[in-house]
């Protein structure tokens, strides 16, 4: 028998009994449905992820701390022993402390091999935020780390090299700083105040540049270019003592944007001996994939359980189709049709059940999933701006069919076995 | 003039199904030889070994002790595959209980054997009508095979055994399951492609009078030839009882 004979026989034996194929199809098709539903999921919310560990920052910027080796918190620890060159810095909090980098550092680091560039990150403290309404409203800052790709609901990011003051403002703070939308608030002076070493209030204008949507991470604060971030810290600076001012706690360190990921890690190795504590920005939200990439493993779990209970209402199926079918058996057997083609037509029969299922499973998946995403996206995760809930790569889809298609097949190997076995004389008497 | 060639022979076959206590002897020590073109009848009352011989000379079992040639072949020596294709070219199967596949067409259910030899669909088709119109069913071609009469579906069982060009046909009670006036349309059926084509025919049977209607009877009692008989009543009028 031809191949095509044996696909064209088999489909048609499948579908011989309605009911029972229905059946069988539809319990596939929920394990497929689940399946494409998680990875759906899964992809939808990593690509989100991805989107916005490029928002934070560039793929060539490592974020150094340093270690933090004084003040355990582990009780069994001996306490550190004082070293002048290094710098702790309580930050409220029960026993918590954290070392700071100091400008030696930061010349430690540039040395460091492989460092192109180093830009500490100074700690700036502002009280209030004004637009061209009368209230002023709290705001925290953020230095603009150049490469990063931001997502902005208007204007452009911030110029690093520009000598004037420049910001870009968070969405939600567009309506409160008295601007119509986005659009409105770009090109406009905000007055950022901010407090001295002496307590007094000094205040800062800056040009709103950008307007950034609303990020799962990272978000909130206000974006600033060195130019804005030096003449908001000269103003913080003034009454306080040297030392207090050499103080950082994050440096970004730019490295070769060439460099793979071995190399990266071993840049971090030698920052690490040195007792600098570096990140890139994928490293910092790698948790956060990770918590979901693990919730996503788990429901596709399930998934593929409800797929392993599929298999054996096609194992059931074909069984009963086998016996059903015995006479039939013996006859082709009589006639010449060889075990393995016999074999070959249940099994694929399984498999086309196992189409069909994953096929069908599929397609409602995805509809179910663009509806989803639109009740979603048009709801309560509205402000997440760019986030596709579920993602539907072909690739995944493609995969998952013929991941279904293949378990189909192993269930079908049993039923398959025994028709290709059958004895055509016990077939053909059997009554 | 020329010895008619042997289709099939057995030598010495015995089939014994268990072991030890529960043997249970099928056949024992059956010897003959069907010449091309004849037409032998295997009866003998259930339980003879009738169809059990049967089954051994279409080589759809193999026997305990003895040996089957097919054209002068030894069927132990074939393999599997070369025992397939023998069957799927050189036989023809007819079976009481029909075996259609009541779903599909009556041209589907004829070309099977076609369809398992690895024929293209077109050229199946075409011989599938042409043995239909043989049988005088061309015009059921594509009615289910369901909706068949009984008379009908054993003329598209015989329209399936001949579609393959077979040397032999191999009949299990073909006229079991049909009134005699349809029984005897089906058994000139068979006569005729004996006669025409040539086509050797071995008929399992416990119709008296489709046995003497062949050239050769084979009596069979608890797996032995009790009696043959041959030729002498090969023209004797139907119905006329011994």
């Amino acid at each position: 028998m031809r191949l095509i004979d044996i696909l064209a026989t088999a489909s048609a034996n499948t579908f011989r009994s309605k009911l029972r194929t229905a059946l069988t199809i539809i319990a596939i098709f929920i394990g497929a449905f689940t399946l494409t539903l998680t990875n759906g999921l899964g992809s939808g919310i990593s690509s989100y992820i991805d989107k916005q560990v490029n928002n934070l920052g560039a793929k060539d910027v490592l974020l150094i701390r340093a270690a933090n080796s004084a003040g355990s918190s582990s009780s069994s620890d001996a306490p550190k022993k004082y070293d002048p060159n290094k710098k702790v810095a309580a930050i409220g909090g029960f026993g918590e402390s954290v070392t700071v980098l100091t400008d030696n550092d930061v010349t430690k680091i540039k040395k460091t091999a492989g460092i192109k560039s180093v830009q500490p990150s100074r700690n700036v403290s502002p009280d209030y935020i004004k637009g061209v309404s009368a209230d002023k409203y709290q705001v925290a800052v953020s230095q603009f780390i150049s490469g990063s790709n931001l997502d902005l609901a208007a204007g452009r990011a911030v110029d690093n090299n520009a000598t004037a003051n420049e910001a870009i403002i968070p969405v939600t703070y567009v309506s409160s700083l008295g601007y119509a939308n986005s659009q409105a608030a770009i090109g406009k002076l905000a007055t950022i105040g901010i407090t001295d070493g002496f307590g007094q209030q000094h205040s800062v204008t800056a040009t709103i540049v950008g307007v950034q949507q609303r990020t799962l991470a990272g978000g909130g604060n206000m974006i600033t270019n060195p130019a804005l971030l030096n003449s908001l810290y000269t103003e913080q600076e003034i009454g306080l003592p040297k030392a207090a001012t050499n103080s950082y706690q994050l440096v970004s360190a730019k490295f070769d944007s060439h460099y793979s990921d071995s190399q990266i890690t071993a840049l971090k190795a030698t920052l690490k001996q040195d007792g600098y504590n570096a990140q890139t920005v994928e490293d910092q939200i790698g948790t956060f994939k990770q918590v979901i990439s693990g919730i996503i493993a788990v429901l596709d779990a399930f998934a593929v359980i409800a797929l392993l209970a599929a298999s054996f209402g096609i194992i059931n199926t074909l069984l009963m189709s086998v016996q059903e079918r015995t006479k039939e058996i013996g006859l082709m057997k009589a006639m010449g049709m060889s075990g393995g083609r016999i074999f070959l037509l249940f099994s694929t029969e399984a498999v086309i059940l196992g189409f069909w299922g994953s096929f069908i499973g599929v397609v409602v998946a995805e509809v179910v999933g663009r509806i989803a995403d639109h009740i979603v996206s048009t709801g309560f995760l509205k402000d997440l701006v760019g986030l596709q809930l579920l993602a539907f790569p072909l690739q995944s889809v493609v995969t998952i069919i013929v991941l279904v298609m293949v378990i189909a097949f192993v269930a079908g190997t049993l039923p398959a076995y025994r028709a290709a076995r059958q004895n055509p004389i016990d077939s053909l008497r059997y009554e | 003039m020329l010895t008619p060639a042997s289709a099939i022979s057995a030598t010495g076959v015995t089939k014994t199904y268990g072991k030890n206590a529960s043997l249970f002897t099928a056949l024992d020590g059956i010897s003959l030889d069907i010449t091309q073109g004849e037409s032998i009848a295997i009866v003998g009352k259930s339980g003879s070994g009738k169809s059990t011989l049967m089954h051994l000379l279409a080589l759809l079992d193999r026997p305990t002790r003895g040996e089957i040639k097919v054209g002068g072949e030894n069927a132990a020596k074939l393999s599997g595959k070369q025992l397939n294709s023998l069957r799927n070219r050189e036989f023809g199967f007819v079976f009481q209980q029909f075996y259609l596949n009541g779903n599909s067409s009556v041209l589907e259910n004829v070309i099977l054997p076609l369809k398992i030899a690895g024929m293209h669909s077109r050229a199946r088709k075409r011989r599938g009508l042409e043995v239909l119109a043989q049988v005088e069913l061309e015009d059921k071609a594509n009615s289910k095979a369901r909706d068949l009469s009984g008379g009908q579906k054993q003329r598209a069982v015989i329209a399936r055994a001949l579609v393959n060009n077979p040397k032999i046909i191999f009949a299990d009670e073909p006229t079991g399951n049909l009134d005699s006036a349809t029984g005897a349309h089906i058994e000139d059926l068979l006569f005729t492609l004996n006669k025409e084509q040539g086509i050797t025919l071995a008929i399992v049977t416990h119709d008296a009078d489709l046995a003497r209607r062949c050239n050769r009877e084979l009596h069979l009692k608890d797996g032995r030839i009790q009696r043959e008989t041959s030729g002498v009543r090969r023209r004797a009028p139907r119905g006329l009882q011994l």
